[in-house]
């Protein structure tokens, strides 16, 4: 096999003075041809970085890595022998591979610590080479790949297909196949070029004879020759000391969760990120540079260790058990009229965390619960907490994809759920070898009296109690780790900021909020309502509700109050028993505020602020926000007592910004969550230490007023980055929603980073999908006379997250006028 | 200064030469045909910029060279086009060289490094050249790597091209436009949506006149070519609907799909000139231009030319409809 040609590596990326030919001695005692890509580092102290390609491809696998990842660092990548532009020398087995990347290490005299990137067979080579060469390697990256097939589970069906007797040649050899069907696995996606390289070397037939050699060397069972010297590799990971660090694509359908997750059990120093849209070739289909740097540069300080907010020691159960409120009304269900005492309450929770433990949850164990808004519900996740097991909290307002993806990110051991929620868990492969359990079969189970009655230890505050998603506003929901203490903190903050007592009781339309009420101790109402859907949340509903429990606060989404003034009639009576009205989850507008003031005469309209990861934030109510006026962005009220906000320079400023600058909100309280679940780079991200605080990176831009109220003015990843500076969004939003006939309106950046321009989508009753009709680009521009706005769009509908149908995303629609602005599609 | 201005005919450079002539430079305008001369500081030149021996005396004495003459349209030989846009152009690097001329400012158009994709804050792209059908494009992308290639230690240059120019007084975008809404045979290519970059006329005229002061041997923009605009993307059917505003008449365009568009464009203009006389209705790079984006980063040209557009987008409509009702009462 020849080296490639300079233009094959221009057409495909690769910067020809990286292409290299080396003759290496090797351990057999012949000397091989190896081809080998070698980018050179500026930095003679910084650690060489190889990376090792599996099968059916070839060096090209990590030509993102070679283009994007800091100059500072050497990376070669070399054809292993028989595969890419290397020498084809037949079929070799695992020993010699490993063997041979000593060979070619030796023999190019790489000197100083190595890196080890590798994906696919290739990890199982790097594992083997980090074993047998501890001293020389620094750390290892893997993607996709595994040492040995996870117990419980089948080889990959794909690769059993691939080896397996009579259809392994034609697969692998005869036909393309092989190469092309791994172009072409589920994932992101690859451009034509990536196609186009990945396939470069493996035209005809002889040269795919190394591609069906390295798939005959998988072995499936003990028989096979090299089975015994993988596992030997296998048992020796334990004693690598380096960090290791995963980037899984998780629609792999070949190394899927289940090969991380056996990974994660053989190192001792090991973190994962999981890239949700991504595959079998997550290296090629998403930018790994800035993961293998971070991992690079942290291993060499000392990463501090995850310490979270301590939190609240009060459990979260306690006051279920309180014996003064035993006959008070807990729980009222509006949906089925049903209700419970606090002394019932007590003993459906301890019925049910018995229940689990017979059918083997365990302490730490993550168990998702997939239960419509009931007492139900609410009695389970307390059980689940008081044994200590882990619940996976995701609504169905995330849409049934979303539920399914945040499920199956969060590797539960356990689904419990009504029946139909189980199916779905079983057949849309959720959580293919978690223990299904239907509720019905806890409710069956012997009846415990109560908690006390329960003979089992307790969780520790700093114990991990549940995962809450993220809406997806801004990409796939992410999972977010709460411990017991801090769940109990963001209880005694609420209870704080919104002055709860005992004689309290509330109407919660949104469901994770509802699961606080028996934490608080006060009566808890669920209006009859489709929890899919917020807008379905009728004024009679929410009275009837309000009625049933004499409730004194009343929790609805933006759009659920919309839809209670949509449907309002004058017989409301207990409406206007409460005394505070609170929405959040999206900006609420003004009017309906002021609106449900009438519903609610004697009621604090209150908005609080805060995101998924930290809640609250800060706090507005509707009388201050009517004081405060109009600024620049959206106002959210000044942040809650124990609530440190700070505005630092967006992309990784930690020092607080002058009063009124602009910047990214960063925000640290006792209340605030572990971090992210499986997600180690994007965790690495959000957070930082200073002051003696962990701070945590909300994503918003804005800036705090001399009288310390905050603003929001959009998302970091939405400012609009333009050749005369950067903008954020919001500020522009709120002036042309004052154009009559606006109902909403977005600004977006089309063109890349720096040369930005600005346009204006509006969201009209009347609208087509169209450029907006003169009138309404005259006042657009005229609203913002500093500013160019090179086009005015006219929409019927923005796109809006499904939760709260209310966050535009900015990212979709900046995708959607780039399209039709540059004259692809109307 | 003392300046050479070729193509004075055009709006653009009779626009440069006059404010040159203006401000006090003394001008020299070569053309073809000598017209009356509009200020006292400017001297015409009558020759051809295709004979090398009228080029080298009108270059007598001067410190700079503005290079605007060139054969536009599709009508005419390779053989038509090469001899004025490249051999003039080479006539025109000659002289510089003769009379040791430091200074020269390069007309060059958006089309010589066009490719038909959607072009969106790019920087100027090297001209390309092996176009087999569009002459004026292949000479003047010829031309100007030419020109660029002559920059040197002794000369100086630098090339602008001038991105959809138009104003007053313009027949090419405007007047076409304009005739056609009239005849009611406007034809939109695609949805209209493309963003696409113009220039007002006057920004047009200080971009040269700005790199004329900036561009000396060695200086930021020598040997580089600019891309000038108002910073100002709109689409394409902003701009027409605005200029059919300022002229009055109705903008009511027939929309015909971007292939069909291209497809006819690349025949008619083949077929065009062996059976008309004169310009065809529309060509596959018209085509090409009004039915993808084309924007650019304004950013280069700006800071190295130290130049701003004066006229913004708003002020030259008014500008145009003022133009139109004057020549209307006329």
């Amino acid at each position: 096999m020849s080296a490639p040609s300079a233009q094959l590596l221009g057409e495909i990326g690769l910067d020809p003075s990286w292409s290299h030919i080396i003759d290496v001695p090797s351990h057999d005692g012949q000397i091989h041809r190896w081809h080998y890509l070698d980018r050179p580092g500026l930095d003679n102290d910084a650690p060489t970085v190889l990376c090792l390609h599996g099968n059916p491809t070839w060096s090209y696998l990590w030509s993102r890595l070679l283009n994007e990842l800091n100059e500072k660092f050497r990376v070669i990548a070399p054809d292993h022998l028989s595969m890419g532009f290397s020498e084809q020398i037949g079929p070799r087995r695992y020993r010699d591979r490993v063997a041979d990347i000593n060979d070619f290490v030796n023999a190019l005299g790489v000197s100083g610590p190595i890196w080890l990137v590798a994906q696919d067979w290739g990890g199982a080579i790097a594992m083997g080479y980090a074993v047998a060469h501890s001293e020389r390697v620094a750390g290892l990256v893997l993607s996709n790949t595994g040492i040995a097939v996870p117990s419980g589970r089948k080889a990959p069906r794909l690769i059993q297909i691939s080896a397996s007797g009579g259809l392994h040649r034609t697969i692998t050899r005869n036909t393309s196949l092989f190469v092309r069907g791994t172009a072409y696995l589920p994932g992101a996606g690859l451009s034509r070029q990536q196609r186009q390289g990945l396939v470069a070397p493996y035209v005809n037939r002889n040269q795919r004879d190394g591609i069906a050699g390295f798939v005959a060397d998988v072995p499936f069972n003990e028989k096979h020759e090299s089975f015994g010297d993988i596992a030997e590799v296998a048992a020796q990971l334990p004693n690598l000391k380096v960090p290791v660090r995963l980037w899984w694509g998780a629609k792999d359908p070949v190394f899927n969760d289940d090969f991380a997750d056996d990974l994660m059990k053989r190192f001792t120093d090991v973190q994962i990120q999981r890239v949700a849209n991504s595959g079998h070739l997550a290296v090629l289909e998403t930018s790994i540079a800035a993961f293998v740097e971070r991992t690079i540069s942290q291993a060499r300080s000392v990463e501090p260790e995850e310490i979270g907010a301590e939190g609240s020691s009060e459990t979260l159960w306690s006051r279920i058990m309180n014996p003064s409120r035993k006959d008070t009304l807990a729980i009222h269900d509006g949906a089925d009229q049903s209700s419970v005492t606090f002394a019932e309450l007590d003993s459906r929770v301890a019925t049910f965390a018995q229940a689990l433990v017979q059918r083997g949850v365990e302490a730490g164990q993550r168990v998702a619960v997939l239960v419509p808004p009931s007492i139900d519900l609410i009695a389970l996740v307390y059980a689940c907490w008081r044994i200590g097991a882990v619940t996976v909290i995701a609504d169905r307002g995330l849409g049934i994809n979303g539920l399914g993806r945040a499920v199956k990110s969060s590797r539960v051991q356990h689904v419990v759920g009504i029946r139909s929620a189980v199916v779905a868990a079983r057949t849309l492969r959720w959580a293919p070898r978690a223990s299904l359990i239907e509720l019905k079969s806890l409710q069956n189970s012997m009846q415990l009296e109560g908690l006390n009655q329960l003979g089992r230890p307790e969780p520790t505050h700093e114990d991990l109690a549940a995962i809450l998603f993220t809406s997806g506003a801004t990409g796939p929901a992410k999972g977010v780790r709460y411990t017991h203490g801090q769940l109990g903190a963001q209880r005694d903050i609420l209870q704080q900021v919104y002055n709860i007592s005992d004689t309290d009781s509330f109407v919660a339309a949104f469901a994770p909020f509802a699961l606080f009420g028996p934490a608080l101790g006060i009566t808890t109402g669920l209006a009859d309502m489709d929890v899919t859907s917020p807008a379905t949340l009728t004024a009679k509903a929410l009275d009837d509700a309000c009625r049933a429990t004499r409730a004194t606060m009343v929790f609805a989404s933006p759009a659920a109050l919309a839809n209670v003034l949509k449907t309002a009639s004058t017989n409301l009576s207990s409406l206007k028993l409460v005394r505070l009205v609170m929405s959040a989850g999206a900006p609420v507008p003004i009017d309906t505020l002021r609106q449900m003031k009438q519903l609610c005469p004697d009621a604090e309209m209150h908005t609080p602020y805060g995101m998924t990861e930290v809640l609250p934030v800060a706090d507005l109510s509707l009388q201050q926000r009517e004081a405060v006026g109009e600024g620049l962005g959206v106002c959210v009220g000044q942040p809650v007592d124990g609530c440190h906000v700070k505005i630092v320079a967006i992309e990784g400023g930690t020092t607080n910004l002058p009063t009124g600058e602009c910047g990214e909100v960063v925000v640290s309280a006792r209340w605030m969550s572990l971090g992210y679940n499986r997600l180690w780079l994007t965790q690495q991200n959000a957070r930082f230490e200073s002051d003696g605080l962990t701070w945590h990176r909300t994503g918003d831009v804005g800036h705090l007023d001399s009288d310390g109220n905050l603003w929001i003015e959009g998302r970091v990843v939405h400012m609009i980055h333009g050749s005369h500076g950067s903008i954020t969004p919001v500020p522009l939003e709120v002036v042309c929603e004052k154009i009559a006939g606006v109902k909403r309106a977005a600004a977006v950046g089309i063109g890349e980073k720096g040369v930005q321009q600005l346009v204006i989508v509006l969201e009209t009753d009347q609208a087509k999908e169209d450029i907006a009709p003169p009138h309404f680009a005259t006042q657009v521009r005229e609203s913002l006379p500093d500013l160019d706005v090179v086009a005015i769009w006219e929409t019927k509908k923005l796109p809006v997250d499904i939760r709260h149908n209310s966050k535009i995303d900015r990212t979709a629609l900046a995708q959607k006028m780039q399209k039709v602005l540059s004259g692809r599609s109307r | 200064m003392k300046v050479l201005v070729t193509g004075a005919g055009s709006l653009l450079l009779a626009g440069v030469a006059q404010q040159l002539a203006e401000r006090g430079d003394e001008v020299i305008c070569f053309q073809r045909r000598v017209v009356e001369k509009s200020h006292p500081n400017i001297a015409m030149f009558a020759g051809d910029i295709r004979d090398r021996g009228s080029v080298t005396e009108a270059a007598i004495g001067c410190d700079a060279i503005i290079h605007g003459a060139a054969r536009v349209g599709v009508m005419g030989s390779w053989e038509d086009f090469y001899s004025t846009n490249v051999d003039g152009t080479i006539n025109i690097l000659r002289a510089a060289t003769e009379h040791q001329i430091s200074r020269l400012v390069y007309v060059s158009t958006p089309s010589v490094a066009h490719v038909g994709q959607a072009i969106e804050g790019d920087i100027a792209s090297p001209a390309t050249i092996g176009r087999k059908h569009a002459h004026y494009a292949e000479s003047k992308a010829q031309a100007e790597i030419l020109a660029l290639l002559a920059n040197s230690e002794q000369l100086g240059v630098v090339a602008l091209r001038p991105h959809l120019v138009w104003g007053p007084g313009d027949t090419q975008l405007v007047g076409r436009i304009v005739e056609r809404a009239r005849q009611g045979r406007l034809v939109m290519v695609g949805s209209g949506n493309a963003l696409v970059d113009s220039t007002y006329i006057d920004n047009a005229v200080s971009a040269h006149i700005a790199a004329l002061d900036s561009i000396a041997p060695g200086s930021r923009c020598s040997g580089k070519a600019y891309v000038i605009s108002n910073g100002e993307p709109r689409t394409v059917n902003e701009l027409m609907s605005r200029i059919c505003l300022a002229a009055e008449v109705e903008f009511s365009p027939k929309h015909i799909p971007a292939v069909i568009a291209r497809n006819i464009g690349s025949v008619i203009e083949r077929i065009w000139p062996l059976i008309r006389k004169d310009e065809p209705p529309i060509t596959r790079f018209v085509a090409e231009q009004l039915g993808t984006a084309h924007w650019f980063d304004q950013r280069p040209a700006q800071e190295d030319l130290n130049w701003k557009p004066q006229v913004s987008l708003d002020e030259g409509f008014v500008r145009l409809a003022d133009w139109f009702r004057s020549q209307e009462s006329f």
